[in-house]
């Protein structure tokens, strides 16, 4: 009832318009500024009246102000009522006035402010400005309005579209606006109008097509079901086919999220697979070294705010050598005296967690600190329109396989590496071949905290950066190390995958708690069956490890 | 790096500037002092939230003794630290009340804390001020919640978005924990008893502190395109919501498509969020730092210059604490003295203002009444109220809407003087009910 209104609604603004432009006679119409300085004092519902009128208005500036509008870009001015435009920032040194575009200088903070919008209003607008941008010249653009006119099928009327797709050059933008006309024919009243409809929509992935369609099957009563029986059925199949479609994409996507569950804990892993997996330290305060790279990553932000998509490359080294100089301080200060006495080490390392974690709550504040995405890790990279796969995801993926792959290098190719397979596997015997066993022990504990901080710089990218950021990782490194072997890269590699798909294969069966303590019952039948993990050391190193 | 260097400065005058002062009032009035106990977690999970609450109570003390403090008595801050450890709280309640007799005491944030407080301030006569939106289903003698009940907070918010959004399916998201799951069961039967299918709900779960929402938000996305407008009414708690904002906006769930309507989320949260990617989302609170009005205005600038840093955020809690002292202060003024007992019977029917206008009133049922906004996140961290109720809602100690607690009500006056009394059988079921 409420659509069909906003339709005929829309249809008559629509004809008065065209009207008034035909008869050029815009002067009885109000104008583009008076309609927009009306907008200062509009409730959200007459905003959004508002806003179809200025929709209507042939002007270059009328997107201007509506795409605006929709960013809380537009502003005025408390004492006059000038319009303004402000850039994003909200700040009133960027202040253009609405129509005429010049730079309005010598406006304080308080002197302005912003016109409101709210949810429902922002919709509107959207389909408004789509409606005008579906004839834009930039592709994408055009992309993005059809989008959007798949959301509001509903208000367009079928000229329009008709319009629009004999303009239109693109494939794949015209096979959107093919589903927006024929979502449309689903409403239509001749029966061959909607099977014709039902079939063009065959095999959309588009989530308003199945909304859409399963509408249309919901429309049907019980009667209706048996006198138009082909049609019923005919969408009926369609909407399985699609769901089926859906649900294959569905698993891939699951397994997807496992693989960047599974490198986030690879992440979190590697560094302690050098500490504890090569160097047998029981190393708790593994995780506070994650997060001594995350905040690493906050600082280097705070000192280059204007280039957040490079504060990421630079937080990289700069997170590898704070957390790493800790972690040859930590060495040399108090593990280096308990080699051999696992509890002390233990209590030891536990002690400089908690210690670190108070150092950050009384530089930092307690509270969580803000780290910026780059607009480059931000949305997703589209396969088709069930299967999105978020790019931050995906870099995170590619970097825990670079680190690892890095590291290999480190531990095969170069002569630290040697050194440090050297000691692990017969200290007294490196030692005599002249290796300063002490320093090569420091260095790699060095490294594996680097590796961690370089974590740090990933995980602020997903999660909280504060205090208790360690925290939320340390059991679940353990949990990686051990199952995958302990000493092994490819056991950690391994490990950590296993884990995070199972976890994702879990969820969906029994919930994210439930899910979790599975994964852990099965850490520990599987340790009892394997003690020494998927991948264990043979020989000698086994020993000394 | 400077401004990590004024920030550690600031904060180093301000502690010397705190114990001088507290050193000042003891010295001055060691003798005769009223008492005020605050039990907030310094260090730990909580910290993050208590802190803030701890400073809001010290600064109406300091306000209060500039103003010639209380029956010509000045007050004085006792500060103790449950370190966010449940059993510590009872343990330090019956230190405040035992050793340094307080005479009132404000603290505790989570549920769990409250009920470990709860047998020791009743046991031993104490009074103790709840600021914090919570679940319901309890009602003390000895307790006076002045944040939201469910009927001030969830119930609103579920209204508002039936009825103003238009939203016919539901995703009922929370942490696993008391607040989450009673909210959960209270809005599930209200939902239910609106006419919504079991299958238009969907309700989820997640440890504390869950960091990876892959999954969970792409359900949220296939449960939302069935064609009918979908929301989401989040109980998450505290640090899950920054990785479970971040999926959202990453899976491009926006605002528009399907709200994410949050009662754990204020403004304090939000200030370690980037909220570009959140604008349009919900909260709903009893108040709003971008509420207009004097009250507001002044408390903010108040706020900042106590703690000396005019980027620091109010919010609902510190409101609730606000009326909650205003409220304990005039109370103690008309009993004229600060014993418990006086007190807790003067202040039913007290009224103080809200900071977001109109007056707040302690019902019978030592709940609040208080007026409900929702409110959308804008760029900048604050939110824009798009909504509130008409009037007042009175707190609802026990909810109408779970079939255990239909009956009760709770009065603390004569002749009912009941924390769960029964209205269909007439019986009182003890000082408090189980769960």
């Amino acid at each position: 009832m409420f659509t069909l209104f906003r339709r005929v609604f829309f249809a008559v603004l629509l004809l008065s318009a065209s009207h008034n432009l035909l008869a050029n006679n815009a002067d009885t119409q109000p104008s583009l500024t008076e309609l927009s300085q009306q907008l200062i004092s509009a409730n959200y519902k007459e905003k959004a009246a508002l806003a179809d009128q200025i929709a209507l208005i042939e002007d270059d500036q009328t997107i201007v102000i509506l795409q605006a509008l929709l960013d809380s870009r537009l502003y005025y001015v408390k004492s006059n009522g000038q319009l303004l435009l402000v850039d994003s920032s909200g700040e009133p040194d960027s202040a253009q006035d609405a129509f005429t575009l010049q730079a309005v200088t010598g406006l304080g903070k308080r002197d302005i402010k912003k016109i409101g919008v709210n949810n429902s209003l922002r919709v509107a607008l959207r389909s408004l400005i789509s409606r005008a941008q579906i004839s834009s010249k930039h592709k994408s653009q055009r992309m993005a309005a059809a989008q959007n006119l798949l959301k509001s099928s509903d208000d367009i009327d079928r000229a329009f579209i008709d319009q629009a797709l004999q303009r239109e050059t693109d494939n794949s933008v015209a096979e959107v606006l093919h589903l927006v006309r024929a979502l449309m024919q689903l409403k239509a009243d001749q029966t061959e109008e909607r099977i014709e409809g039902l079939t063009a929509l065959d095999g959309a992935l588009y989530p308003e097509v199945r909304a859409g369609l399963s509408e249309f099957i919901r429309s049907f009563s019980d009667e209706e079901k048996l006198s138009r029986k082909n049609e019923y059925q005919l969408a009926q199949t369609t909407l399985t086919d699609i769901e089926k479609l859906v649900s294959i994409n569905g698993y891939i996507e699951n397994l997807y999220f496992g693989l960047a569950l599974g490198a986030v804990l690879l992440l979190a892993a590697i560094g302690l697979a050098i500490t504890f997996g090569v160097m047998g330290v029981i190393n708790m305060a593994h995780g506070e070294m994650i997060m001594l790279g995350a905040y690493t990553t906050y600082v280097v932000q705070l000192l280059m705010p204007e280039h957040i998509g490079l504060s990421l490359v630079v937080a990289v080294p700069a997170a590898f050598l704070v957390s790493g100089l800790v972690g040859v301080l930590i060495e040399r200060g108090v593990i280096r005296h308990l080699y051999g006495r696992p509890l002390e080490t233990l209590l030891a390392t536990f002690g400089i967690s908690l210690i670190l974690q108070q150092a950050v709550r009384s530089i930092f504040s307690p509270l969580n600190r803000e780290v910026a995405t780059p607009e480059w890790m931000a949305g997703t990279f589209m396969i088709n329109p069930a299967l999105e796969l978020t790019w931050n995801r995906l870099y995170i993926i590619i970097f825990s396989l670079m680190v690892l792959a890095l590291l290999a290098l480190v531990l095969k190719r170069t002569l630290f590496g040697l050194q440090m397979r050297a000691v692990t596997m017969n200290r007294p015997m490196a030692s005599s071949m002249g290796i300063k066993t002490g320093w090569v022990d420091a260095l790699t504990f060095g490294l594996g905290s680097g590796i961690a901080g370089i974590a740090g710089v990933a995980l602020s990218q997903l999660t909280n950066v504060g205090p208790n950021l360690g925290q939320a990782y340390i059991i679940d490194s353990f949990m990686v190390v051990v199952f995958g072997g302990v000493g092994n890269l490819w056991g950690t590699l391994v490990g950590a995958m296993t884990l995070g798909v199972a976890n994702k294969i879990f969820e969906p069966l029994a919930g994210a708690v439930l899910a979790k303590i599975m994964v852990l019952v099965f850490i520990i039948l599987f340790i009892q069956k394997r003690p020494r993990g998927l991948f264990a050391l043979k020989g000698r190193a086994v020993d000394n490890g | 790096m400077k401004k990590l260097g004024l920030n550690t400065l600031s904060k180093a005058t301000k502690v010397l500037a705190m114990t001088t002062l507290a050193a000042g009032i003891s010295l001055a009035n060691a003798a005769d002092t009223i008492k005020v106990g605050v039990l907030h977690s310094l260090s730990g999970t909580m910290a993050i939230s208590e802190t803030t609450l701890k400073d809001t109570v010290l600064m109406m003390v300091e306000e209060q003794n500039k103003k010639g403090g209380l029956l010509g008595k000045q007050l004085e801050a006792v500060v103790v630290d449950p370190a966010s450890n449940w059993p510590l709280f009872a343990e330090k309640t019956r230190e405040l009340l035992e050793k340094d007799k307080v005479d009132v005491i404000f603290g505790c944030w989570t549920s769990v804390s409250r009920k470990s407080v709860l047998p020791v301030v009743e046991e031993l006569n104490g009074l103790l001020f709840y600021p914090v939106q919570y679940e319901g289903e309890e009602s003390s003698k000895n307790v006076f919640y002045t944040g939201a009940a469910p009927n001030q907070q969830a119930i609103p918010a579920v209204d508002y978005l039936m009825n103003d959004v238009g939203v016919k399916r539901w995703v009922l998201a929370g942490t696993d924990y008391v607040y989450p799951r009673t909210t959960n069961k209270i809005l599930e039967s209200y939902l239910k008893s609106k006419g919504v299918a079991a299958k238009d709900i969907m309700i989820n779960y997640t440890p504390f502190g869950h960091s990876d929402w892959q999954t969970i938000v792409s359900d949220i996305k296939k449960f939302g395109s069935a064609g009918t407008k979908t929301a989401v009414v989040s109980t998450i708690n505290g640090d899950a919501n920054v990785p479970f904002y971040k999926e959202l906006a990453n899976q491009g769930v926006s605002a528009e498509d399907i709200p994410v309507v949050a009662f754990s989320v204020g403004e304090e949260e939000l200030s370690g969020f980037d909220t570009k990617p959140l604008v349009g989302h919900l909260a709903a609170w009893n108040y709003f730092m971008s509420a207009d009005g004097k009250e507001n205005d002044a408390f903010i600038k108040q706020w900042h210059t106590f703690t000396k840093d005019d980027k620091r955020v109010t919010n609902d809690p510190m409101e609730a604490t606000y009326i909650g002292f205003n409220m304990w202060t005039k109370a103690v003024e008309k009993a004229g003295t600060a014993d418990v007992s006086k007190v807790q019977d003067a202040m039913i029917g007290i009224s103080v203002p809200n900071l977001t206008g109109g007056m707040a009133v302690m019902n019978k049922n030592h709940h609040l009444s208080k007026p409900v906004l929702i409110g959308e996140i804008q760029e900048d961290g604050q939110f824009d109220i798009v909504w509130q109720t008409d009037g007042v809602v009175p707190g609802d100690a026990w909810t109408d809407y779970l079939p255990e607690s239909k009956n009760l009500i709770s009065d603390w006056t004569a002749p009912i003087n009941c924390g769960n009394y029964n209205t269909a059988t007439k019986t009182c079921g003890g000082a408090v009910a189980a769960e």
